[in-house]
């Protein structure tokens, strides 16, 4: 039981993921593996959070007076980061994304396939 | 009572995240997206990471949704109804949970205040006790960002500014070459036409 509430963030987390990659796999439309990918990406974000947080303690602003005990700031930080570089790529995706919907007027993998395998070898 | 309160919004993540998976429908999956995003900044601040949950919220659920609210205005709203639930991909992703949960079992559990992460004298230890008097603003977030991890601060805004670059380049491509838009919108334009037009400029 002990365990079981100890861990269960993780658990949840992984199940996150694997829901992202899931759709990331199973599905042949672009946008929504973008979706998965985001996915993916918040429940990284959650993980790393999941990780510095310390029972009983406070958001790491110091503060004067009695001595607070403070969540881990460090993992906060390397995900501010990652937040933006994680827009910053599904920006570029959505791009190629709407150049490919210009070239083969579909989003779909398979029938992007097809219409590569029916032309001719250039 | 705050575990109470993260396992709920957890359990909230993991239906909206099933709701993404079932969704033929693209807006609808788009919006859950922007959902989620803000149903996980509610649980950053819980878990204290309070400039994550604004980040979270303005760019995740703000700033992201609208890109992908853009893409789907130039491209189609539906997914194609097909088939195609593949057995192989679930048990991938069962196989791959497993392991995942099997590697979890000896993590430190939630909150714990000595795990390896929280003590090392370098790194969190550090930035608590001395960045009020190394650095100097009173939330430690700011300092670490912008003091003890200066250059991943600098990496981060040189991959926006490439981001920025690549999506012009992409977006952009077709404002040089006028003939592009002549051949694109020509009426009668199938998708094998429209990828032979995409052959001849290779």
């Amino acid at each position: 039981m002990n365990q079981l509430i100890g861990l269960y963030s993780y658990w949840v987390v992984i199940v996150l993921m694997m829901a992202g990659l899931y759709i990331m796999i199973a599905r042949y439309n672009l946008v929504k593996k973008i979706i998965g990918l985001g996915l993916f990406q918040t429940s990284i974000f959650y993980l790393y959070i999941t990780m510095g947080k310390v029972k009983g303690g406070t958001a790491p602003i110091l503060a004067e007076g009695q001595d607070y005990i403070y969540s881990n700031p460090l993992p906060h930080v390397l995900i501010l980061t990652a937040i933006v570089v994680g827009v910053a790529t599904s920006a570029v995706a959505l791009a190629l994304i709407v150049r490919i919907h210009e070239t083969y007027d579909t989003i779909e993998e398979d029938e992007i396939r097809e219409i590569e395998e029916m032309e001719p070898e250039a | 009572m705050e575990t109470l309160v993260v396992a709920v919004l957890l359990t909230f993540l993991v239906i909206i995240a099933i709701g993404i998976i079932v969704l033929r429908d693209l807006l609808g999956a788009v919006i859950l997206l922007g959902v989620y995003s803000l149903v996980a900044a509610g649980a950053f601040v819980v878990m204290d990471a309070v400039d994550v949950a604004f980040t979270e919220a303005a760019v995740g659920a703000g700033i992201s949704t609208i890109l992908f609210l853009g893409a789907l205005s130039f491209t189609s709203h539906k997914q194609k109804p097909r088939g195609h639930d593949s057995v192989f991909a679930l048990v991938f992703v069962v196989i791959t949970g497993s392991v995942l949960i099997y590697g979890t079992l000896d993590m430190p559990h939630y909150g714990n205040a000595e795990s390896a992460a929280q003590t090392h004298p370098d790194l969190a230890v550090r930035f608590i006790e001395q960045s009020g008097s190394e650095v100097g603003p009173p939330n430690i977030v700011t300092s670490v960002l912008g003091s003890y991890r200066g250059y991943d601060t600098l990496g981060e805004t040189l991959v926006v500014f490439a981001a920025g670059i690549a999506v012009l380049s992409i977006l952009g491509l077709k404002r040089r070459r006028p003939e592009d838009d002549v051949l694109e919108d020509a009426p009668g334009d199938t998708a094998a036409g429209a990828s032979d037009d995409a052959k001849d400029h290779n």
